[in-house]
């Protein structure tokens, strides 16, 4: 794999995460749900009643919208740096699916929704998650890359 | 009415995932690669949704109950078991490889980059091969005990 240097982008990543925040309060606002991508993915693609699909299907279409939205302001797409090949793509699409599935959760859900309530198991979740992906990134960067 | 506030919901979750920087993998490994091309941004992210969130969940708890619906659907399991642990522990592994999480691939399916479409298409072979897999295990365990 190659390594893609990034800046440091602490407004912009402080303002996406207010954004993420906002999008989160209005679900719970509206419909009392929390907003986990994995469960929204995961109830769009197996629904348990034609209603129920429905909302995530919309959810779906607003999140898709944004990156259109950005074009549509800035000329330009956000931007996405790829360091590994395709088939990196499809093992860890595998296992993040796997995971998230036996794990009830991903980033948002566990990370922001869980820890917004102090959840002992999304605490746990999330600690074990970002401790397993930085072993990971430090195995492929410096055991077998470096 | 309920609708578009959804749609709207998404709508800001994408932009935030979008500007944040959560949807380039090569920020998302920079930001585990500590002791390399270390990019500490992210932290920003998770930092600024709960920012938000926290106190913003707090307000609609002690509110009372959704618009929309009669109350509100958060999670009640509080123990953490081994397939919460070992799940986890799994979901970290491929976010590590592929530098995606579920939540940041969804928003920019629009832009119709391949790697992104194709981590997708993967993520959800994943999560329908666990929920086969899991409805698997759950069958042989009615059949031991009626059996």
């Amino acid at each position: 794999m190659e390594v893609i240097e990034t800046a440091f982008t602490p407004w912009a990543s402080l303002i996406g995460g207010l954004l993420i925040g906002l999008g989160t309060v209005l679900l719970m606002a509206v419909r009392g749900n929390v907003l986990g991508a994995t469960g929204i993915l995961a109830g769009f693609m197996t629904p348990s009643s034609s209603s129920d699909w429905a909302w995530r299907a919309v959810m779906i279409l607003g999140m898709i919208s944004a990156p259109i939205a950005i074009l549509l302001a800035t000329g330009g797409f956000p931007t996405i740096e790829v360091p590994v090949n395709r088939w990196m793509m499809v093992i860890g699409g595998v296992i993040v699916g796997i995971g998230v599935t036996y794990g009830s959760g991903c980033t948002s859900g566990h990370g922001v929704c869980g820890i917004a309530r102090l959840s002992p198991r999304s605490i746990t979740a999330t600690l074990t998650f970002m401790l397993t992906a930085g072993i990971t990134v430090y195995i492929l960067r410096h055991v077998i890359g470096g | 009415m309920e609708k578009l506030l959804v749609y709207i919901s998404g709508l800001l979750f994408g932009l935030g995932v979008s500007i944040g920087g959560m949807a380039n993998p090569a920020k998302v490994q920079n930001f585990f690669d500590v002791a390399g091309v270390w990019d500490p941004s992210l932290a920003f992210v998770m930092g600024g949704a709960l920012l938000v969130t926290a106190p913003g969940y707090w307000f609609l708890f002690k509110r009372g109950k959704p618009m929309f619906a009669t109350k509100f659907s958060v999670p009640t399991n509080r123990t953490i078991d081994t397939k919460l642990v070992a799940g986890s522990a799994v979901f970290g592994i491929g976010w590590g490889i592929a530098g995606f999480c579920p939540g940041a691939s969804i928003p920019v399916l629009s832009t119709l980059n391949p790697d992104v479409v194709i981590f997708t298409a993967s993520l959800i072979g994943g999560i329908l091969i666990a929920k086969g897999l899991m409805k698997m295990s759950a069958n042989r365990r009615a059949e031991a005990q009626t059996a």
